[in-house]
């Protein structure tokens, strides 16, 4: 027998429960199916402008800084903005995505920007977010084509665009949107929640930031 | 790993002679339990959640078999591959042909607690592999050729002295009259130092705090993110977990991962948590090619339908060894094996035989926090009772205990004779104490009065009191 069946054995065994028992095949499949929803906490069910200040706010308490863009075409220029004054260069890598490549890059004629992966030589590298959790003031992004996972890992400093429609009270909401996107079942490879800027407290419990991922993270809400 | 569990007491007595560690242990007490005490104060529904996390645990665990086969399949419509190994030996084989199937120099590592179960490191470097852990914490205790201390934070036994020697030694390629006062200056050159690594290696290991039916999907939760390096740079991303691990849903995992950080290090949610599901899709501009899922049994499945089940719930948070006056006293490495603390205790004696762990359940001063904390709810001294009552069917006592519970056994069920006894011995207890009401030092009971003194008994048993009050009632 292979490990694979010895295995299930056992714990059938040790359950009392028989291979073909219909019932808990169905138990299961309904289970599956449905994903009841647990306890939501009341923290993030807020109306639209109260849930955005409170993502906001979560945001700030782990040490990100924030800003609203009103308008999605002042993106580049407030975000040349962002590193002047930081006094980082004004070299940006990103992806391919949707809302990114529509803005209007030569808006901001000093930020030179390169499209594609990250390969650890960039310092700042934008990204655009899936959904948004008000709760925790986490980030989510999903992986794929137009959303390389480097540039949310490798660059120092993080930039993440996230329209403040996509930004929900609690992480089951974007997980629901993310099922009718991808499918039921179906998940972009690499699907990142990012509450903060990479940090550590293995010495001495001292918190510090910027362990291996970005020291810095920023969070324009566009819209 | 030599497991020197049976060792605990000598183990925790030169635990306590250790200065440094006990300097570094502080940090335990004080850091932990504030910050816990902090964030629960903030979530209202935590109690609730707590209870919601619990059942869908329990839910999961009297399905285990139907999940796995659910998470298996969706794992392998995703383009991966789950290996199922049945024990550690297995393990380490799946891994080792994994990496030379790519002949991989360097392996990079995520923090992973089923690795060190399964001994994976001196495996891989047998092999002939370049090992290394990228967790900082873990990083350290590579340097020093150690075991971590603590589910959480690994290096939580080291001071920062202590880490500047190591990196000095080591990092010798670096200027010898550098600055590491700070822990700032020690974290910026092995975050130096790891990236190099990071970049070059040919396969990345991570472990899975959860593993999702509904999606085949594993999920590591991190606050550096080097697991998200380890696994997004090289070729071959490769997952090992224990079959407990899984969850039903997304929503399932959402209701489990609100306790988590909250009592793992006080964060509202922690910094990274990543889903990763298969191997990269066509057109992704990262991530690896192949991505493979070894499954650890090592002795679950037979825990499943005994007492010890509940166990099963353990999400490794850490809150109870950081809530435990014993670990507090003596640290992680004193339980001699893997998993210290509370869970420590009731779980090695699960995985490695009552016979090499079954004097752990007997660190414990029955004090009731790491139940009171433990976010699964799961009744640790219960089930440390469970295994102080195996031990002694099995006759695995020193003798001196065994005697004595026999002698007391046979004059319990004899109510006269029991009464005649404790009668006796109160009111001579009483009297030995003169009036200071206890003991310093009693006959047969040294190892009991060694560390604590005895409260001496008012003159009465409890027996006698009990029937006084039923009189008076
Ligand atoms: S037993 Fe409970 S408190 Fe201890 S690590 Fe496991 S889940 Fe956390």
């Amino acid at each position: 027998m292979s490990s694979r069946e010895t295995i299930l054995a056992t714990i059938r065994r040790s359950l009392g429960a028989n291979a073909g028992d219909r019932t808990r095949a169905a138990t299961v499949a309904s289970r599956l199916a449905e994903a009841p929803k647990g306890l939501i906490p009341a923290r993030g069910q807020l109306p639209d402008d109260k849930r955005i200040q409170l993502f906001a706010r979560m945001l700030e308490d782990v040490s990100a800084t924030v800003e609203r863009v009103a308008d999605a075409g002042d993106v580049p220029q407030r975000l040349a903005k962002f590193l002047k004054g930081h006094n980082l260069p004004p070299q940006i890598v990103r992806g391919e995505d949707a809302l990114l490549a529509g803005l209007p890059w030569d808006k901001a004629k000093t930020l030179e920007v390169k499209v594609g992966r990250a390969d650890g030589s960039e310092t700042v590298g934008l990204s655009r977010a899936f959904g948004g959790v008000a709760e925790t003031g986490t980030l989510m992004l999903a992986s794929g084509p137009e959303n390389p996972t480097t540039v949310n890992f490798l660059p120092e400093v993080h930039v993440v665009a996230i329209r403040a429609e996509d930004i929900a009270g609690d992480y089951e909401t974007v997980f629901a949107r993310l099922r009718k996107a991808y499918g039921k079942g179906k998940m972009p490879r690499t699907f990142n929640l990012v509450t903060g800027a990479s940090r550590s407290a293995d010495i001495e419990q001292t918190l510090l930031l910027g362990a291996h991922g970005p020291r810095r993270l920023h969070v324009m809400i566009v819209g | 790993m030599q497991i020197t569990s049976p060792a605990f007491k000598a183990n925790a007595r030169q635990a306590m002679a250790d200065a440094d560690l006990q300097r570094a242990l502080g940090n335990v007490e004080r850091g932990f339990i504030e910050k816990r005490a902090k964030a629960v104060a903030k979530m209202p529904e935590f109690e609730e959640l707590r209870d919601s996390a619990r059942d869908i645990k329990n839910h999961t665990l009297a399905y285990l078999d139907l999940y796995l086969e659910a998470y298996e399949t969706r794992v392998t419509e995703a383009g991966g591959k789950v290996h199922w190994a049945a024990d550690a030996a297995e393990a380490r084989n799946i891994i080792l042909d994994i990496c030379k199937s790519v002949e991989a120099r360097r392996v990079t590592k995520g923090k992973s607690m089923i690795s060190e179960e399964i001994e994976l490191n001196p495996a891989l470097e047998a092999a002939g592999h370049e090992v290394v852990e990228t967790d900082l914490g873990e990083y350290i205790i590579q340097l020093r050729g150690e075991h971590p201390s603590h589910i959480i934070a690994p290096a939580v036994h080291v001071n920062k002295d202590q880490v500047e020697a190591d990196f000095r030694r080591v990092h010798t390629n670096l200027p010898a009259d550098r600055n590491l006062d700070e822990p700032e200056t020690l974290l910026a050159e092995a975050r130096g130092i790891l990236r190099e690594k990071f970049l070059s290696a040919d396969v990345g290991i991570t472990g899975a705090n959860f593993l999702v039916a509904e999606t085949g999907t594993s999920i590591i939760v991190t606050n550096e993110g080097n697991g998200d390096l380890t696994q997004i740079l090289p070729r071959i991303h490769v997952v090992i977990a224990s079959l407990e691990k899984i969850v039903p849903t997304l929503e399932d995992v959402s209701q489990i991962l609100r306790v988590l950080a909250r009592s793992a290090t006080g964060q509202e949610f922690s910094v990274y948590t990543t889903l990763s599901t298969g191997p990269k899709h066509p057109g992704d501009p990262d991530g690896p090619e192949e991505y493979h899922v070894v499954l650890l049994d090592n002795g679950r499945s037979a825990m499943l339908g005994s007492e010890f089940e509940e166990m099963l719930r353990c999400i490794r948070c850490g809150a109870c060894m950081n809530h435990c006056p014993v670990y507090h006293a003596v640290g992680g490495h004193a339980y001699g094996w893997v998993y210290p603390g509370p869970m420590g205790s009731v779980l090695t004696p699960s995985l490695v035989g009552v016979d090499k762990g079954g004097q752990l359940p007997n660190a414990s001063t029955f004090c009731g926090r790491c139940e009171s904390v433990c976010p699964m709810r799961i009744p640790l001294p219960k089930m440390m009772r469970h295994w102080r009552e195996r031990e002694f069917e099995r006759h695995l006592s020193p003798a001196t205990v065994r005697w004595g519970l026999g002698a007391w056994a046979f004059a319990a069920k004899r109510p006269r004779l029991y009464q005649f006894v404790t009668g006796l011995a109160a009111r001579g207890m009483a009297l030995a104490a003169r009036n200071k009401g206890r003991f310093g030092w009693l006959p047969l009971a040294g190892g009991w009065t060694k560390y604590r003194d005895l409260p001496a008994p008012q003159g009465q048993t409890f027996q006698q009191m009990w029937a006084k009050r039923s009189r008076r009632a």
